[in-house]
């Protein structure tokens, strides 16, 4: 038995409805030193699509995304953005290029305010003769707006994000993002330390992120999940792409199996019960 | 079109609902999360305290109050620079030694080798932050605690201090600086007092007491407060106003946290270290116009003065939070008890024990305010 969530799926927003292809990646190869993190990934990334990033520990997602955002450079391979080829050397560039981040640690400070977290690192100022200010009323009017959007009860956008639940942190963390211009939201396991309704929250949320053109790069380890909001799904294994399957293509049990490294996973399944 | 998600039985749907098992915020608890809290508890306490055992002393004419508020200013002025770099994860060690190298660096160019007293104190200045500077270098560089690091500078900058002391003049205290100071700019900013004509007008008026010769007992506002109120202001509007202060509070929160979103960690951080050394030398600097001398061993513990101000006043030890405010109450804390305890006649040992009491009451109220604003249990 299975209870379900139901989504409704608003139409794409951007103007002419069509997929566009915001990043591509060809042949990505990292080294660190004499470790091979990643063997040559290709991957691309589409307007209104949430593309998961599958694999087991070590197969390379958190080299991936890194160089993605640009914490890591690549050591070989193409990067196009929007079809013209970039190189970043800093997350700042990857910021502008218009692909932003959500890591696990979720960039948050629990001590500190929503709006000072929300804002943090592009903080809105005013200025008063030659002196420039924090603009804390814009901030806090933002902050409670935007918490409001995504159907946070706010109490106070003053009050420290150590009080916001898991889910609650997460989703701000994605609407930050997305209230920066991201294009592309790369989020980072958003789910692994998160009870069910937390997820079902953050899940929920990613597919209204999606309905507004953003491309998604959704990486986790549970497949379960990423089948339940996901377009697209590329399989990563000790460095190399084992594929990227539409969901048309493939069955989440084959998906199960694809990440598994198509072995052991199984049949420890098998004599669970199906259960893995 | 809908779209199914399966999702495992246990599932609640509906979820954007108010959550009843999370009170709602009140005005007494966004009262009680604010950092500097305790400390004006604490100084509503030693008021109350001396204002009782203190009475009839003289703590409280005119000249008895400027005594504690110069300690108050003195420690105001570094408690500042310690409060912002708490805030900003880091501790600086070094802020006494320093103040005793700046203080020879004014005084011992200018009266052996002649160099303008103006241009001494701009060295001093300019020698002071660029330590600063490398002191928070090589802690953003290393990832070194901070502790270690100001530590070595606490001793390498005593010892330079006293050996370079030796080496220029053979002596550890140089004195004879006023001859060269009088009438100059620098030492009107660090030494002058405001107001006398005022002063002078409260002491004929009899609202202060006069000396028997008919002058004031307090001729003016000493520039060292000018300097502690000028520099706490600052740092406070900085810090609670300004897109550096969310930087600070940022880096000092979570540091990579802070790299991710863009925030300049390393540079808050070496600026941080600048801004203590720039307060230390201040410091240094009001005392050496002051004396007319400079001596090698000054600002002996000041450092553990300065932190300890700062946390008294709600800074955590683990940065992140804190407040400019906060510190200077523990400046006032600090000033009202010592000089207290002197004018109450009760031995000075007791000082340091209400101090180590006061520190360590400090931290405890700090640790549970930050549960309460984090929600951890």
């Amino acid at each position: 038995m299975t209870m379900s969530i139901e989504i409704t799926q608003e139409p794409p927003t951007h103007e002419d409805g069509e997929a566009r292809l915001l990043i591509e990646v060809h042949d990505l190869v990292k080294h660190f030193g004499p470790v091979v993190a990643l063997a040559g990934v290709s991957l691309d990334i589409q307007s209104s699509e949430v593309h998961c990033l599958l694999g087991d520990n070590g197969a390379g997602k958190s080299t991936l995304i890194k160089m993605l955002s640009g914490v890591h450079i690549p050591t070989k391979g193409d990067f196009f953005v929007d079809g013209k080829p970039v190189n970043f050397t800093s997350p700042r560039d990857a910021l502008d290029a218009g692909i932003a981040t959500v890591f696990q640690d979720l960039a948050m400070v629990p001590l500190l305010s929503i709006t000072r977290n929300f804002f943090m690192g592009r903080e809105p100022t005013r200025k008063i003769g030659p002196f420039s200010f924090m603009d804390m009323d814009f901030a806090n009017h933002v902050a409670r707006e935007e918490m409001r959007k995504i159907g946070i009860d706010i109490r106070d956008p003053q009050q420290a994000v150590g009080t916001l639940s898991g889910g609650e942190r997460q989703c701000v963390a994605i609407a930050r993002a997305v209230h920066f211009g991201a294009k592309v939201l790369i989020l980072d396991e958003p789910t692994s330390a998160l009870g069910v309704a937390q997820t079902s929250m953050v899940l929920k949320y990613i597919h209204r992120v999606r309905a507004k053109g953003i491309g998604v790069i959704f990486i986790t380890h549970n497949v379960r999940h990423a089948y339940a909001v996901g377009d697209r799904f590329t399989v990563l294994n000790r460095g190399r792409t084992l594929g990227t399957f539409s969901k048309q293509e493939i069955t989440l049990e084959e998906l199960q199996t694809k990440m598994a490294g198509d072995k052991e996973l199984q049949d420890l399944s098998d004599e669970l019960g199906g259960t893995v | 079109m809908k779209k199914q998600i399966n999702i495992p039985p246990t599932a609640v749907p509906v979820i954007d609902e108010v959550d009843e098992r999370v009170s709602r915020f009140s005005m007494s608890r966004r009262l009680l999360s604010r950092p500097d809290l305790g400390a004006f508890a604490g100084v509503v306490l030693v008021f109350l305290f001396f204002g009782i055992t203190a009475s009839g002393t003289g703590m409280f004419a005119s000249d008895g109050v400027l005594t504690w508020l110069t300690v108050t200013a003195q420690l105001m002025i570094i408690g500042t620079g310690a409060a912002l770099l708490m805030v900003g994860g880091e501790f600086d060690l070094s802020v006494g030694s320093m103040i005793g190298f700046t203080g020879m660096m004014i005084a011992i160019p200018t009266t052996y080798f002649h160099v303008p007293i103006g241009l001494s104190v701009i060295m001093a200045f300019v020698v002071a932050m660029g330590i600063g500077a490398l002191n928070g270098y090589i802690i953003v560089r290393t990832r070194l605690p901070s502790f270690i690091v100001t530590l070595a500078s606490l001793f390498m900058l005593r010892g330079l201090t006293i050996a370079l002391s030796i080496v220029f003049t053979n002596r550890t205290i140089v004195s004879g600086l006023k001859e060269y100071s009088d009438d100059s700019i620098v030492s009107w900013l660090f030494s002058a007092e405001l107001f006398p004509g005022f002063f002078q007008w409260l002491a004929e008026n009899d609202i202060i007491q006069s000396l028997p010769n008919g002058a004031p007992s307090v001729s003016g506002i000493p520039m060292l407060i000018v300097w502690a109120v000028v520099i706490a202001v600052i740092g406070h509007i900085v810090l609670m106003k300004t897109q550096v202060g969310n930087w600070i509070f940022a880096s000092g929160g979570d540091a990579n946290a802070a790299r991710n979103v863009g925030v300049p960690v390393s540079a808050v951080k070496i600026s941080l270290f600048m801004t203590t050394a720039f307060c230390a030398t201040v410091y240094s600097a009001c005392q050496v116009f002051e004396f007319g001398s400079a001596a090698a061993d000054r600002g002996l513990l000041k450092e553990f003065e300065a932190i300890i101000a700062a946390v008294i006043g709600g800074c955590l030890l683990t940065g992140g939070y804190g407040s400019v405010i906060g510190a200077c109450l523990g400046a006032l804390i600090f000033g009202v008890v010592q000089m207290g305890i002197l004018f109450t006649g009760a031995p000075n040992d007791w000082f340091q024990v209400f101090l180590g009491a006061m520190l360590l009451g400090a931290v405890i109220f700090n640790s549970s305010i930050r549960k309460r604003v984090t929600g951890e249990h």
